[in-house]
């Protein structure tokens, strides 16, 4: 204890966690100087099979906050928390936004019940949506200014910079997709994280038929989704996540569609990546979409 | 003529509408015909585990093209043959040299050629990630593949066409052409060559565990049926290209991955040839010894 006390004075800056980059990089715009920020799962790092590591229980240990986005998408949060004898506040960024279900995939396949539901009855995925992490931002503020009273007015200063940026994409973002009619706006892509997104922006994320496990795939499979991409005349797929990098080339050939680049879904890229911050990595997959739907 | 249609719907159709479909019987096909037979001559010379091994020990060797090459086709192949020829060779000479027999000089040497694959790997991503990409999956042949495995498949059979009498003489009595000039060891390493040329086809074309798979489980069974080697290397060919159509439309029909499935056909004719073959259980059972002398 005299140790962490030590630290933060020579240090006055307050650690806080993040629970994962993306909400480490907002928070770390809000908190702007005064605070220091430890992301638990990294950039390019899966949050859904995230293991702790004794580094991570001890800067949770250390933190003066602790901020999550919730709706089941840190399941192994508590546990972390516990380890730690964490007694601080947790913020849940996501409080207050309309939330929506996870989808059911609706298409009449049967091959389907292998499914991997670990979040539950909720879509965690609500940063995919800007007018969320405006949500997101403000109660970050709140909890950042309950916990440092002094630096209240940086952080309503810098959450406002935020959101001010954050409005700025999405009418980007809506202007860019008004181009294509809505019979075009649609997308193949084994990410299941893209249902706020699509529903804020008109876009429609077809799952690919079957394939979407990194198990080895069926021959049905593969058939049901070059059939699938052939009725629906889709060009935008983009499905990476699959066993064999040369079965995908052979799909794309046999459909005619050039697969697309990454989608960053759950995760920033490294910081020489191509989505190193939320705003990048927002105008980034949605760069990568629009350069699909062209070829619808 | 309605009958004919529904035939044609459920057997070639698929087949018609898709190109992987396709490539992927041919690609079976072709490597049914001469990983099989060259089983069959594994088992005959009680090598039958040299499969499992080589398959094992031409891990650095991949892993060697892919650092050096990156992803290309040629150079994984390249790369995964030397490395089975080189631990193809070393075993010999140990056992040549000590008091070892060959498949114990084999079984150390192909165990420390994995682990340095595997450490290879693992300097290179994570290495669950890299193993799928360096080997390939039946529904994934490309053309490169495809003239791959056609070609290995071509010259084993004609290889093996020319070294069959030698292979077969030095099969039933290994000392005999050993005391003839010593030239066992050229059939023996030739024959061990072809073994590793067509695993390291099927490993980059249809995947690991089809490699090993397709070589011994319709030779072993095909052993059960015939008398005569000939009949013998005729039908486990035979068996596996039907073992690798059947696969193919269990995996279309009933959504089962392809590769695991065509070795389960290949192990359902290898319990059927276990019961009903000549040599199998039940013939044995009904069989009364003076019928047969």
């Amino acid at each position: 204890m005299l140790a962490v006390q030590g630290a933060s004075a020579a240090d006055a800056r307050l650690p806080v966690v993040a629970s994962f980059s993306i909400l480490g990089d907002i928070v770390a715009n809000i908190g702007g100087d005064r605070i220091v920020v430890t992301t638990l799962v990294g950039p390019d790092q899966d949050a859904h099979v995230f293991q702790p590591a004794p580094d991570h229980i001890k800067s949770v240990a250390r933190a003066r906050l602790v901020v999550v986005n919730g709706l089941g998408f840190e399941g192994w949060m508590e546990r972390v928390t516990q380890s730690a004898n964490y007694r601080g506040d947790i913020v849940v960024a996501s409080q207050g936004i309309a939330v929506r279900d996870r989808v059911e995939e609706e298409h009449d396949h049967d091959s389907h019940d292998g499914h991997d539901h670990h979040h539950g009855k909720n879509d965690p995925h609500a940063w995919q949506n800007p007018a969320n992490i405006v949500i997101y931002t403000q109660n970050i503020v709140a909890a950042l200014s309950k916990l440092d009273p002094a630096g209240a007015a940086l952080y309503r200063k810098n959450g406002d910079a935020y959101i001010a940026s954050l409005n700025e994409l999405d009418r980007w973002a809506i202007q860019q997709f008004a181009q294509f009619p809505p019979a075009k706006r649609k997308v193949i892509t084994s990410h299941d994280a893209f249902e706020y997104f699509g529903a804020h922006y008109q876009v429609r994320f077809l799952a690919p038929q079957g394939v979407s496990t990194e198990s080895e795939p069926s021959a049905k499979e593969v058939a049901g989704l070059i059939r699938q991409i052939r009725k629906e005349k889709i060009r935008a797929v983009f499905i990476e996540n699959m066993s064999s990098p040369k079965l995908l080339q052979q799909i794309s050939k046999e459909a005619g569609v050039t697969l697309g680049g990454k989608l960053y879904a759950d995760a920033l890229s490294q910081a020489d990546g191509p989505a190193p911050t939320y705003l990048k990595l927002m105008r980034y997959n949605i760069g990568q979409l629009l350069a699909q739907m062209k070829l619808n | 003529m309605m009958l004919l249609h529904d035939f044609y719907q459920f057997a070639i159709a698929p087949f018609q509408e898709f190109a992987f479909m396709r490539r992927a019987l041919v690609a079976t096909l072709a490597l049914a015909l001469s990983s099989a037979p060259l089983g069959v001559m594994l088992t005959l010379r009680r090598m039958s585990l040299f499969g499992e091994a080589l398959s094992h020990a031409v891990l650095p060797g991949v892993a060697a093209g892919f650092i050096f090459f990156g992803l290309s086709l040629p150079a994984l192949s390249i790369g995964g043959f030397l490395a089975g020829v080189i631990v193809v060779a070393l075993a010999g000479w140990i056992s040549r040299h000590t008091e070892l027999k060959e498949d114990a000089s084999l079984a150390a040497v192909y165990v420390v050629a994995l682990a340095l694959g595997v450490i290879m790997i693992s300097g290179h991503g994570t290495q669950l990630d890299l193993l799928h990409i360096l080997f390939g999956n039946v529904l994934g042949v490309d053309t490169e593949g495809l003239l791959l495995v056609a070609g290995v498949s071509s010259l084993s059979v004609l290889l093996m066409a020319g070294l069959y009498r030698g292979l077969l003489l030095e099969s039933f009595d290994p000392s005999f052409l050993a005391a003839g000039g010593g030239r066992n060891t050229v059939y023996q390493q030739l024959f061990l060559m072809l073994v590793v040329l067509n695993l390291v086809a099927s490993f980059q074309t249809l995947g690991t565990l089809m490699a090993v798979g397709l070589m011994m489980l319709p030779a072993v069974s095909a052993r059960l049926w015939h008398d005569t080697l000939p009949a013998q290397l005729a039908n486990s060919a035979v068996q596996a290209a039907l073992a690798g159509y059947a696969g193919l439309m269990l995996s279309y029909y009933a959504s089962v991955p392809s590769g695991p499935v065509i070795i389960v056909c290949a192990g359902g004719f290898y319990f059927l040839s276990l019961i009903f073959a000549p040599r199998g259980w039940l013939p044995r059972i009904l069989r009364r010894p003076h019928l047969r002398a």
